[in-house]
């Protein structure tokens, strides 16, 4: 589990401060997707760079199963982040290299593996994923959706304990967003991982939300499950939750009918 | 005052990023691949060029100087002499590495600076690479390697330039510009450039790392970065020149 406690940060703009997030606190939770929504700006990715020691919080305490990774040295956080797969907003897998070579690169960093089993596990990762036939390609060769699954390949080659995503429909159609959120969905239960993912999505919430945490302005603004998140009385949650037509028209449904979805539906 | 500030941060920042650099690689295997792919990368790849420039330019060399040594108090063969040292104190090296430089340099810092934007270093980053080390050591030890072998290829070709040019239009007799070439020779002028070339070579290489490696923004900004690249390496090569030929030559 991850636990943020009283987490603030604020960046120096010229003369002036500006201040991102404001005591957040959060747990995120062993084997569940938990999500982190919030509109655009609202401090979500800087929440989620602060998660994984890519930034430092000014203050707070960010605690990966009790080891506070804010007061780790070098080393520790070295260790830590072996345990930790990253899925991010572009992709950002490597240009000059193949799907193969992109999910072996974890492989060939850290893992005591013979080039035999390398291969296999990049293999097995890749066949995970729904990406067999692709290993040759470059990134440059595959579309939006086929990208976001050779880097999600990649983030559980070493099989992380916890999986960041920002953003993972970000330039998806629909219909590929829900194969990919569905992707991670099942990787999450059943690899046990501890997976954040950082959307403002509405389709993912109800899809695959287990954890809840809505930033609003950078505070923490609710946290909860979907089954609760339609009838909060929280006008800024609302707000985001019913801002399209969609969403008020699931609104007025499940008031006349008491629908309550579990999963997207194929 | 400004200025000030922003250069001395600046060379703070660079510094800084240096340090992060030179450290020990986290797979040797792996940094020897990059080791030798950067080698032909950045080296081997440039040849045809250096070729093409060094040909010129030492035909040009000899093409000026016998158009203005016209006189008669002056031997013959003092064309190919001037033309060498032309080549071995100041071309070889200093003219190669600010002609590198924008090939080099802007292609380190492009590669690097799209691999910044395009969040490539936060994904090595978050594996737990230092992702400065696994990038730009190989560049810099790679060019380091390869650089005093470019000078010697460029001083070769140079002469070999200025010869074509005694063959083909008989401006100096070749016998003379042989011996011009020969007369007066100091080695120490050859080991002078190629003392140089290796500091050019850091330059070029861990500056535009450093303008590639800390890119904020898109696209543009990667342009500019390129850019920067260029222009600062040019100018510390020429400070860097001017400072070895004082140390090294008086």
């Amino acid at each position: 589990m991850i636990e943020v406690k009283n987490l603030e940060k604020s960046f120096v703009e010229g003369d002036s401060t500006r201040q991102v997030l404001f005591g957040i606190n959060a747990n995120f939770y062993d084997g569940k997707t938990n999500l982190i929504i919030g509109q655009s700006g609202s401090g979500k990715t800087v929440l989620v760079k602060n998660i994984v020691g890519l930034m430092t919080p000014d203050e707070g305490e960010i605690l990966y199963d009790g080891r506070d990774i804010t007061a780790m040295n070098k080393s520790q956080l070295k260790a830590l982040r072996k345990e930790i797969g990253m899925l991010f907003q572009g992709s950002a897998l490597f240009d000059s290299e193949t799907v193969m070579g992109n999910v072996m690169f974890p492989l060939k960093m850290f893992s005591t593996m013979s080039r035999e089993e390398q291969m296999e596990r990049a293999q097995f990762c890749i066949n995970r994923v729904n990406l067999a036939g692709s290993e040759n390609k470059f990134p440059s060769e595959l579309s939006g959706g086929m990208q976001k699954r050779a880097a999600i390949a990649r983030a559980i080659a070493l099989n992380p304990k916890y999986l960041f995503c920002d953003e993972p429909n970000s330039g998806l159609d629909p219909k590929t967003s829900i194969v990919i959120d569905e992707l991670l969905s099942d990787i999450t239960h059943e690899f046990g991982i501890t997976t954040i993912i950082n959307t403002h999505d509405m389709n993912s919430v109800m899809g695959i939300g287990e954890n809840i945490i809505f930033i609003n302005k950078g505070h923490l603004g609710w946290n909860g499950t979907k089954e609760e998140i339609y009838d909060q009385d929280n006008d800024d949650l609302n707000n985001f939750v019913y801002a399209t037509d969609l969403f008020r028209d699931v609104r007025k449904y499940r008031l006349v009918h008491g629908y309550n979805r579990t999963r997207h539906t194929k | 005052m400004t200025w000030l500030y922003n250069v001395l941060n600046a060379f703070g920042e660079y510094c800084t990023f240096l340090w992060s650099v030179i450290s020990i690689p986290e797979k040797w295997r792996e940094f020897f691949k990059r080791y030798t792919n950067e080698i032909s990368k950045l080296g081997l790849d440039s040849i045809p060029l250096i070729l093409i420039v060094s040909l010129f330019i030492g035909a040009l060399c000899t093409i000026l100087i016998k158009l203005n040594i016209n006189n008669p108090l002056l031997p013959r063969y003092s064309v190919g002499m001037a033309t060498r040292e032309i080549i071995l104190l100041e071309f070889s090296s200093s003219i190669l590495c600010l002609i590198l430089s924008g090939k080099v340099g802007s292609n380190i810092a492009s590669e690097i600076g799209t691999m910044r934007v395009t969040e490539q270093i936060d994904a090595i980053d978050i594996m737990g690479i230092n992702s400065a080390n696994f990038l730009v050591m190989p560049k810099i030890t790679g060019l380091i390697t390869i650089m005093p072998f470019l000078v010697i290829i460029c001083m070769f070709t140079s002469l070999l330039g200025g010869y074509f040019v005694c063959v083909l239009t008989a401006i100096v007799d070749v016998d003379t510009y042989l011996y011009g070439i020969q007369t007066s020779f100091t080695p120490w002028y050859v080991w002078f450039a190629l003392i140089k070339s290796l500091f050019f070579a850091f330059i070029i290489s861990s500056v535009s790392a450093f303008n590639g490696y800390t890119v904020r923004g898109g696209s543009v900004e990667v342009g500019k970065a390129s850019t920067r690249a260029v222009v600062v390496s040019n100018i510390m090569i020429l400070f860097t020149d001017v400072l070895l030929t004082k140390i090294m030559l008086q």
